[in-house]
Order: structure tokens, then C-alpha cells, then sequence
């Protein structure tokens, strides 16, 4: 099956792993899209990833991962563990944070659930088996080459992705779970666009380019070729540092709710947005959770602006009207409007 | 030594040694050959490498997803009555060879879904009975058939193999001979492992591929792993420098996007950078820099047809793509989106979905039974008609716009910079439909794809940017180029539309030659093949003042005329959205 590469032995590619980063610390940032050159670890950071979360509570056997502190019934007409057992009744049990892959050729069946074969055959009942969006629940669910997914499908995830709900209607089943899940996309822009609507939808967006100095790429290379050939004297090595990240990952989500937002910087934000002259509100409102969440991972206090310049280019690059006859790339354009804004 | 002078075919049976010793590692090769005795007596070195019993499984083109990856085993899953899992092909070739046949054909979706694959080292089938991850470690052998100025394998793809490699330049059967037997490789798979690569190996390795341009990472890791093998091979217990320039001549050479500087910078700064922290620097301390040797290695094997291009700066594809393309439908297997099932008879070329079928007929089982008495010996499964499911498929093609450009005379670059505009203009909003846009400009002497069709803007700024201008007017030339790459798309199963900027004034001939009036006669006659193809075609006249014989040449295409004296880029895209093309609603 081989191992997964540490989060920590990544070289270089800061943006990115700081994105990720935020969306740990703060799912409902509404995902990551990682945009740019092939062979530049962009899936390799993600699958990464999975390595790194701090493991959740579920209530056991849940096929949902129903969450043991939530008010409501996650998934409402499904968990029957649930149905009439009293709140400290339930059994829990701890497990990774799922990090789903959404290949793509995967089938709607797969992906949304499907009639119960085995036990519509063997026993004629119509009984659900669900797909990958209730494997994803409360975790990440990731899309390579996002750009080239079959639009039934991107349809389908939007409306997911909106609504937190899976809504099932087909060979006569009608059911609906929870699917609440960060959305984690990659691609190479040079194989296709991604639709506006589901640019959109991504929270934060980065660039990853081929690093072009000497030093860097061959400690990529070193590194890689040192995983292969003796991955479990390398992941020894890492070890320590992916489980400090794993702390610091942990703090940074208890602290999330403390870290104050000073009315300064949501003026910041707005000005910031207001001349770049990006659509909607969405802009202004990630801008500011992903400072928040990065505060907290820094461990400072309050949102300051140091944080908010950090995570701008990612926050609304990809929220910029189009203007294909500017030569300048949208990150260009942020930054340009950062300095104006925060000054040099 | 003689490994400077390399020939072709030693290093294609190299190749064939290098990848049998580690297939996975290696990624694979991208195999560039017509399907002739060459490429098989090559396949049959690979394959004497191999230890015995090693899989060696063929994908053909049309393979289904459910073969590919697995799905359902029918014929058990009824016959037990619980869901079974058949392993795909990619499955089964785990630790083996998987040979992919038209490799140049796979459609990027698919090429996507086999690097993932390829990533992960494992496979999950299809459907969610059989959804566990399956070991799925292979070397991919991409039969690459396309012709000289065809696209060949995806790039996706093409990162991820090893080798590239060009039986074209071989030009006998019997000179493919490989210096090593099978026992050497099986001794060389062994010592893979201990094989040692120092921090100045890795160097040298990126210092060249940088160098030449090399862009992915991936490129670097796969050298040195070829570097490895070919160490081992060689029964050597660390990389030395003939392992070093193989790798740049097999592995970084093919993948070069620009030639060395004659005196590069970069080439010159790294030994500088390197003796701070490494301070193992004693043994290349000859005159030239090891890089230098190693770069020149890989420079010399810059296959001609990437060399040219390469000098020419600009990697342009000629007209002439649709040349000798084995069958005419060439996606005919490219049927839209499948859009779900419906309840139909199995008659007329219509496709049964087995699962659907026994979906639909599993709940009614236990009352069937129950209506058919003295059932209990019968069938365990009763179909009726009614459960039929047919696979029902949404025809959704894509559209290609082509924007033919006069380029030639004084207003070219002018026309040519809001044709660039346009078509960006419009890409920017095919994008959401997925449609494609193509551009060809014609001037001096001919016509000339400056644009083969495609949906990146990306790609679309890049090629775009120098815009040649110009000349006389070889209008029947750029009208007989639109009409092969229209032609060209409708094989493809795309729906094409031409736009064609000119004033009309056709004044080369095709052979080049001058002359208004044969010029103007054989344009008439190219149009009225777009007429006879019945292409949707506009023309946009750009003449200052409304000329007859525009008028006359359109109306031979069968086109909607437009008079846009100062047509710019929006007032372009615009017309062309208004006339429902483009597949943009307006």
C-alpha cells in the first residue's frame, strides 16, 4: 500500500502547506484549492495531510461517524444507535480524521450511495449503502486533477457542499445524511479551467510553481529518494516533527474561538476587497477566518495584520473578475493591492 | 570510452534492460513506434528481462472502467447472492508490466485516473461492494503511435514514465540487441537496494535538468532511480558517471525545453554553492566540471524532432495533423456523459446495465417467488422485462471555434491582436461549457496553426504571444488548413466552427506562387468545400469598405457574412456568441 510521506519533510511550498494548515484548524473555511505545475507535491501534501489530524470521536459502528457531542442527529433517518439511546449510553470510539480520495471516474453510486446490493439480493430488503461523500464526513475529501471532473458529478458536489446534506433520492430510496467534509482540490491549470461556480466554493486557493533554484530541488530529491528506499528509518526521523505539528494543530483549534477580531481589521479586509473589486462577500468573510485560524496556529492573541497580508493572495486570488486581456495574474494584482492597503 | 557516441539503438535496448530491472520504480516508458516488428522485438527484450511469471497485462483502448479498476463479478455475485469483486487489469498487474495500447488516444480523465493510481501504489474498484484498496504497483509500457507533429501522450502521463523513448531513429529489427542477459538483471533487481547516491550525484542530476529546462520534479527522482539501475546493472555499488549521463541522456534529454546556454550561469554556480556545505568535491576536480560532460551527454541526445523545435523557440504544430490517422472515428468510443439509465428493451444496439437490471429486479425477488409457486427449484434470480435498464447517454458535444486570421498586409498585426483578443475573450467563457478554441493565421506563403484547439487559457496566453504578420494573402490555404482541423474536431466528435477574419483579397496561390486571379479562383474552390462539409462558418469582412468579392467568397462557404471594419476583440466574441456559436448562449 506503501506509507504516506510525512507533512513535515515537504520542502519549501509554504503557501500551500499553510493553507492546509488553516483548513485543519478551521474546517469551515470552505477548502483549498491547490493550483499549479505538475510534480510539485501538490497531491503528495495532501495525502500528507491524512497523516497529521488529531483523531476524532464517533459514536461506534456509526457508518456516518455521527459525532458523540453534536445536538442534532447527524444523520437523521440512519443512525438507529441512536434512536432512544440516551447520550451517555453511546458507545464511542476514537479514529483518524478520514481523508477520501474521489477518483475521477468514480460513479454518482459511488459517490452519493446507492441501493444495498447484497442486502436487496440476498434478503429483498431496500436498505442504503453509503457512498464516498458519508465516508467524508467530518473530514476531507480530496479531488485530484479537479479541473477535469465530470460536471454531473461537480454539480452534485456543489449542491453537498452547500447544503451540508447529502440528499438521496433515486431507485426508490429516499434518504439524507449529513456530508460536511473540506473540500480539497488539485490541478494543472494547463489541462483546463476550473467552472467559476466551483472556484467559488473553494475558500482558499493557491499556486504551487516547480521551484527553479538548485539547492531546493535537490533536497527535494534527496528527500524523496531517501522515502523510498528506507521509508521506515524516514518516517522515524520525521516523526517528531509531524506529531509537534500535530500538537501545535490541536492547540490552534481550542484557541480558534478565543482569538479576537479587532473592528480594525474587518475594515482592513473590506477595503482590501473593496479594491480589488471582488464579487459577494465571501471574499472578506474567508479573508478573515483564515487570519483568525492563523492566528490562533501562531499562537498570537488577536487578529493582526500580519496575518491578514498572509493569507490575502489565497483567500481572493481566485475571486477576481476575470479580465482575460490583463496580462497580470490575479496573484499579481493582490499583492498589488496589499501594498497599497497595508502599506510596504 | 564510446559512450559518447551513443546510438540510438543501444540505448533503446538500455531502456528495455533499465525498466525490466524495476518497472514500478521506474514509472515506465512512453514507446514512440508504429505498430511494426521493431516495437515487438523491443517488447520482447523487455520482457526476457522479467523474472518469470511476472504479469504483463494489455489495455487496450476501449477497455471499460469496471475492467480497468474492478468492479462487480456478475456472474459469482448472482450465483452467491452477495456482491463479489473482480480485480481490474490493474490489479492484477501489480509488480508487472501494463501495456497500454493507442496510448496517444487516452483521454486526460482516464491518463488522470491511471496516475493516481500509479501514486498511491494501489487501486480501489468501482463500486462500493468492492471498494477496498488493492496493491497495484506497475511499470507502464505507453504504446505511443501518433505521428511526428501529433500530440502523443498526455503530459500527465508522460511525467510519470521514465523513459521516452523513439524507435524511429532505430532502423533495423536485428540491430535491437541487448548486452545484458536476463540473469544480469535479475542480479542487478537484487542489488538495487544497496546502491549508494551521494549529495553530489543528486546535484549533478538536477544541475543538468535544470539546465535543459526540465520542469517537474518527478523528472530529477526518475533520473536518479534510472541512474540506480543502470549502476546496478553495470554491477557498480555506487553511481559513477556513465550512470550519471545515462540518465541525462534517457531521461532528461527527451524532456528539455530549451537548449543549454553556452555559458549558462546556473551551470557555472553550483559548484560554487556546493563546496561550502558539501566539501566532497576532490574527485571531479578535473577542467570540466562533471556537469558539463553529463550536460553536454544529454544535449546530444536531444531527440532531432524536439531539437528542432526547440530552435525554432516556439513548439508549433503544423496544419497537416490529420494526415494518416488510423480510422477515420477516432473517439467514436466517446459518447457523452452517461446520463443515468432508463427502463428499456435490450434490441437496437441498446447497452444493458447489468447492475441497474439487478437493482431493480433484487427487491421484487422474495414476491416473485412468492407468485410463482413450485419456484423453489428454479432460477434463484428472476428477471422480467421490466427490470431491463439501459444505459442512456447524454450526446453533449463539445464545440471547436477556429478563428482563421488574414495576417498578411499592413492591417495584420492590428487583426491579428484582436483575433488573440477574441479568442481569449471567448475562452474565458467556453470554459464554463467546456468548448474549445483554435486559431490559424495564413500569410506570406501559407497558413499556419498558431493555436491547435484547446480549452486552457493558459495555453492559449502562451502560444499566443508572438504574433507574426505580414506578406501576401494565401487565402486558399488558410481556407483548406480551417477546413482539416473542422474536419479533423467533427472525427473527434466535436461540433466545429469556423470564424474568418479576412477582407478577401486572396493573392498567393498554394503553391506559393503570386498571381491575384488563380489566387481568388482557388480560394472560390476551397470554399465551396467548407459549403460541401457544411461547416458553420462566419465571416467577418475587414475590409474598410464593403467588397464584392468577400460577399461572394462567403456566400460560396455557406457562411453568415458580418462587415466589422474595426472589428476589435469584443465586438468579435460578441458576434460570434450572438450567432450561436460557441455553444455560449447568448
Amino acid at each position: 500500500m506503501g506509507d504516506l510521506y510525512p507533512f513535515s519533510a515537504i520542502v519549501e511550498q509554504d503557501e500551500m502547506k499553510q493553507a492546509l494548515l488553516i483548513a485543519v484548524v478551521d474546517p469551515t473555511i470552505g477548502g483549498v484549492l491547490v493550483f499549479g505545475d505538475r510534480g510539485t507535491g501538490k497531491s503528495t501534501a495532501v495525502r500528507a495531510l491524512a497523516g497529521l489530524l488529531p483523531k476524532m470521536q464517533v459514536i461506534a459502528g456509526c457508518r456516518y461517524h455521527c459525532d458523540p457531542a453534536a445536538e442534532r442527529r447527524a444523520c437523521a433517518d440512519d443512525c438507529s444507535l441512536r434512536r432512544g439511546a440516551k447520550q451517555s449510553d453511546l458507545k464511542t470510539k476514537s479514529v483518524p480524521v478520514p481523508v477520501v480520495d474521489l477518483p475521477l471516474g468514480a460513479t454518482e453510486d459511488r459517490v452519493v450511495g446507492a441501493l444495498d446490493l447484497e442486502r436487496a439480493l440476498t434478503e429483498g430488503v431496500k436498505a442504503f449503502e453509503p457512498g464516498l461523500l458519508a465516508q467524508a464526513h467530518r473530514g476531507f475529501l480530496y479531488i485530484d486533477e479537479v479541473n477535469l471532473l465530470e460536471d454531473h458529478l461537480i454539480d452534485l458536489l456543489l449542491d453537498v457542499a452547500a447544503s451540508g446534506e447529502n440528499v438521496v433520492e433515486r431507485e426508490g430510496l429516499s434518504t439524507r445524511h449529513a456530508a460536511r467534509f473540506v473540500l480539497v482540490g488539485s490541478g494543472n491549470p494547463e489541462e483546463g479551467e476550473l467552472r467559476p461556480q466551483l472556484l467559488d466554493r473553494f475558500g482558499l486557493s493557491v499556486e504551487v510553481t516547480t521551484p527553479d533554484d538548485l539547492a531546493t530541488r535537490v533536497e527535494v530529491v534527496r528527500r524523496r529518494d531517501d522515502f523510498e528506499r528506507h521509508p521506515a528509518a524516514f518516517l522515524k526521523k520525521w516523526k517528531r516533527r509531524d506529531g509537534q505539528l500535530r500538537r501545535k494543530l490541536a492547540a490552534a483549534r481550542e484557541r480558534l474561538e478565543d482569538v479576537e477580531v479587532p473592528d480594525s481589521m474587518l475594515e482592513r479586509a473590506a477595503e482590501l476587497c473593496l479594491k480589488l473589486g471582488t464579487d459577494g462577500l465571501r471574499g472578506e468573510l474567508t479573508m478573515v477566518r483564515a487570519g483568525r485560524a492563523l492566528a490562533a496556529l501562531e499562537g498570537a492573541e488577536s487578529l493582526g495584520d500580519s496575518q491578514l497580508r498572509k493569507v490575502a493572495p489565497a483567500a481572493l486570488r481566485h475571486r477576481l473578475r476575470r479580465d482575460p486581456l490583463d496580462e497580470a495574474g490575479s496573484s499579481v494584482r493582490v499583492e498589488r493591492a496589499v501594498a497599497e492597503v497595508f502599506g510596504p | 570510452m564510446t559512450d559518447q557516441v551513443s546510438l540510438p539503438w543501444q540505448d533503446a535496448a538500455l531502456a528495455a534492460a533499465v525498466l525490466a530491472v524495476d518497472p514500478a520504480g521506474l514509472g515506465g516508458v512512453v514507446l514512440r513506434s508504429s505498430a511494426s516488428p521493431l516495437r515487438d522485438r523491443w517488447l520482447d527484450l523487455l520482457r526476457g528481462g522479467l523474472a518469470e511469471g511476472t504479469p504483463w497485462r494489455r489495455v487496450p483502448l476501449h477497455v471499460t472502467d469496471g475492467r480497468l479498476f474492478g468492479d462487480l463479478d456478475l456472474a459469482a455475485t448472482l450465483r452467491t447472492g452477495r456482491p463479489l469483486a473482480e480485480r481490474g487489469l490493474l490489479a492484477e498487474s501489480d509488480g508487472g508490466i501494463l501495456l497500454l495500447a493507442s496510448a496517444e488516444r487516452i483521454e486526460p480523465a482516464m491518463a488522470a485516473r491511471l496516475t493516481a493510481t500509479m501514486d498511491r501504489g494501489s487501486v480501489a474498484g468501482l463500486h462500493a461492494a468492492v471498494g477496498q484498496r488493492q496493491g497495484a504497483n506497475f511499470g507502464v509500457v505507453a504504446l505511443d503511435e501518433s505521428l511526428d507533429d501529433e500530440e502523443g501522450v498526455t503530459a500527465s502521463l508522460a511525467d510519470r514514465l521514465a523513459l521516452h523513448i523513439d524507435l524511429g531513429a532505430v532502423a533495423r529489427r536485428e540491430q535491437l540487441q541487448t548486452a545484458f542477459t536476463p540473469k544480469d538483471v535479475a542480479i542487478a533487481r537484487e542489488r538495487l537496494g544497496d546502491i549508494e547516491a551521494s549529495e553530489k550525484d543528486i546535484q549533478l542530476l538536477c544541475d543538468v535538468a535544470l539546465a535543459l529546462g526540465v520542469g517537474s520534479l518527478r523528472a530529477e527522482m526518475l533520473a536518479l532511480r534510472f541512474a540506480r539501475v543502470h549502476a546496478a546493472l553495470h554491477g557498480r555499488s555506487a553511481i559513477a558517471k556513465p550512470d550519471s549521463e545515462a540518465a541525462a541522456r534517457l531521461v532528461l534529454a527527451p524532456r528539455a525545453s530549451r537548449l543549454p546556454q553556452p555559458e549558462p550561469p546556473s551551470a557555472q554556480e553550483p559548484p560554487e554553492e556546493s563546496r561550502p556545505e558539501g566539501g566532497h568535491d576532490n574527485e571531479g576536480g578535473g577542467e570540466i566540471p562533471p556537469e558539463g560532460v553529463v550536460l553536454a551527454a544529454a544535449e546530444a541526445a536531444i531527440p532531432p524532432r524536439l531539437l528542432a523545435q526547440l530552435q525554432s523557440a516556439v513548439g508549433r504544430t503544423s496544419a497537416r495533423s490529420s494526415a494518416g490517422r488510423a480510422g477515420a472515428s477516432r473517439f467514436s468510443r466517446q459518447r457523452g456523459r452517461p446520463a443515468g439509465t432508463r427502463r428499456g428493451d435490450v434490441a437496437g444496439g441498446n447497452r444493458l446495465n447489468l447492475v441497474e437490471t439487478l437493482r431493480t429486479a433484487a427487491p421484487l425477488q422474495p414476491l416473485r417467488r412468492r407468485q410463482t409457486p413450485g419456484a423453489a427449484g428454479g432460477p434463484r434470480l428472476q428477471v422480467r422485462r421490466d427490470d431491463f435498464r439501459i444505459v442512456r447517454f447524454k450526446q453533449r458535444s463539445e464545440t471547436v471555434t477556429v478563428f482563421v486570421v488574414d495576417a498578411s498586409g499592413s492591417a495584420a498585426l492590428h487583426r491579428l491582436a484582436e483575433a488573440k483578443g477574441a479568442v481569449e475573450l471567448l475562452l474565458a467563457d467556453c470554459y464554463v461549457r467546456r468548448d474549445q478554441v483554435a486559431l490559424i493565421a495564413f500569410r506570406g506563403r501559407e497558413a499556419e496553426v498558431l493555436l491547435a484547439p484547446t480549452r486552457s487559457l493558459v495555453r492559449a496566453k502562451r502560444s499566443l504571444a508572438a504574433l507574426p504578420g505580414g506578406g501576401g494573402t494565401p487565402l486558399a490555404a488558410g481556407i483548406d488548413a480551417a477546413l482539416q482541423l473542422a474536419l479533423m474536431a467533427r472525427r473527434r466528435g466535436q461540433t466545429p466552427n469556423l470564424v474568418f477574419l479576412t477582407d478577401g483579397r486572396a493573392n498567393v496561390c498554394r503553391d506559393g506562387g503570386g498571381g491575384r486571379e488563380q489566387a481568388e479562383e482557388e480560394a472560390q474552390s476551397a470554399a465551396r468545400q467548407i459549403r460541401n462539409e457544411a461547416v458553420a462558418t462566419i465571416f467577418i469582412d475587414t475590409a474598410p469598405r464593403t467588397n464584392p468579392f468577400a460577399q461572394q467568397l462567403a456566400s460560396a462557404m455557406g457562411a453568415h457574412y458580418l462587415a466589422l471594419p474595426r472589428a476589435d476583440a469584443r465586438s468579435l466574441s460578441q458576434a460570434v456568441r450572438e450567432s450561436g456559436m460557441a455553444g455560449v448562449p447568448a
